[in-house]
């Protein structure tokens, strides 16, 4: 009986670090990527949608200016905004990542629009974006593919 | 005797509050009566025409947007499920419905496939230019196509993003901006149902 109880209250305290640990993070110069993902697609005709948070450890601005992936021929990155209640996306040519501070791609605001897929994005699969950064290059992150009903990341990264 | 007409003193407060709190409800009800009642006439997938009329005794969250947008719209639709699935019992009294401002496209696209992914229960319509400008003006929300490279076909649409609920007379209650989250938006419904 004992033994169950331990052994419930072990996996109690283990489930939750292991969910944390599904979400990868990646650190290249001053930077930490984290929290990537994107929503399950029906098939291939809409454009998918990719975001993330990156940190900025260092005391140098950096800024994002693009995104590749092999499931999208015409990845790119967009900003929603809201003006008077009316939302629009325009394309953003580059997204600031200032000096200490944290930025996300996320629902709302900044996002990476995935335009002619060349996949279907499954549930529970991943695939890889590459981040073009002005002063930290090229880092690659992968990317978790959420039900199509999700709000955020799965680790809960965003802030 | 002092104490008896102090008493009674507050007895008449109260009721004077009462009827003014009466009156004030009442005004109430009456603009609400003569409130802003907008109208749709639209096709569902299957090609039938649904009309405000036909959900007159539900409480109904119209939404206006396009599938082909990847950001705001799927949001707002699983805040929509969210709250249909908190509402238990309650949702039959709530008719969700998704008004598509790219209709064009989304008539080719599957729509009830793509919105049963969020719910079985949210309705999606789109019509044709007149239909759809008919609603978009009746509600008097904003839906307008932009040129532009960086969106697929060339287009995207700039749209309302609010999420408007009418009352079971079919009247105009009150909108949730993009953002309210979806247990703010259940609670409101809750105090309604
Ligand atoms: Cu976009």
């Amino acid at each position: 009986m004992m033994k169950q109880i331990i052994a419930g209250l072990g996996l109690a305290a283990l489930l939750p670090a292991l969910a944390l640990a599904e979400c990868a993070e990646v650190s290249q110069g001053d930077l930490s990527i984290r929290a990537a993902w994107s929503r399950a697609t029906i098939g291939t005709a809409r454009p998918a949608v990719f975001y993330v948070t990156i940190q900025n450890n260092g005391s140098t601005d950096d800024r994002l200016t693009g995104i590749e992936t092999s499931v999208a021929g015409m990845p790119m990155l967009h900003e929603t905004v809201m003006t008077d209640g009316v939302a629009s996306m325009p394309h953003a040519t580059a997204i600031d990542i200032p000096a200490g501070e944290t930025v996300s791609l996320a629902p709302g605001g900044f996002h990476g629009m995935l335009m002619d897929l060349e996949e279907e994005l499954k549930e529970g699969e991943s695939f890889p974006v590459a981040l073009q950064f002005e002063k930290a290059g090229e880092v690659s992150i992968d990317t978790e593919v959420l039900p199509i009903r999700a709000r955020e990341a799965a680790c809960g990264a965003t802030p | 005797m002092l104490k008896t007409i102090r008493i009674a003193l507050w007895i008449a407060v109260a009721a004077s509050l009462v009827g003014v709190a009466t009156l004030l409800w009442h005004k109430d009800r009456q603009e609400q009566a003569a409130a802003f009642r907008p109208e749709f006439s639209l096709p569902d997938e299957a090609g039938t025409i649904r009309t405000t009329e036909e959900f007159k005794g539900k409480h109904v969250l119209v939404f206006f947007g396009f599938t082909n947008c990847p950001d705001i719209c799927p949001t707002t639709m699983s805040e929509v499920a969210q709250i249909m699935d908190d509402l238990g019992p309650q949702a039959d009294d709530v008719q969700p419905i998704f008004i598509s401002v790219d209709p064009a496209r989304d008539r080719e696209s599957g729509l009830n496939e793509y919105l049963a992914a969020f719910h079985p229960a949210i309705l999606g319509l789109a019509g044709d230019e007149a239909q759809t400008r008919a609603a978009v003006e009746s509600f008097k929300v904003f839906a307008d196509p932009e040129k532009t490279a960086s969106a697929p076909g060339g287009y995207t649409m700039s749209h309302s993003s609010s999420l408007y609920l009418l009352g079971p007379e079919g009247d105009w209650l009150r909108q949730f901006e993009y953002g309210t989250s979806a247990d703010d938006i259940t609670a409101d419904l809750k105090e309604r149902l």
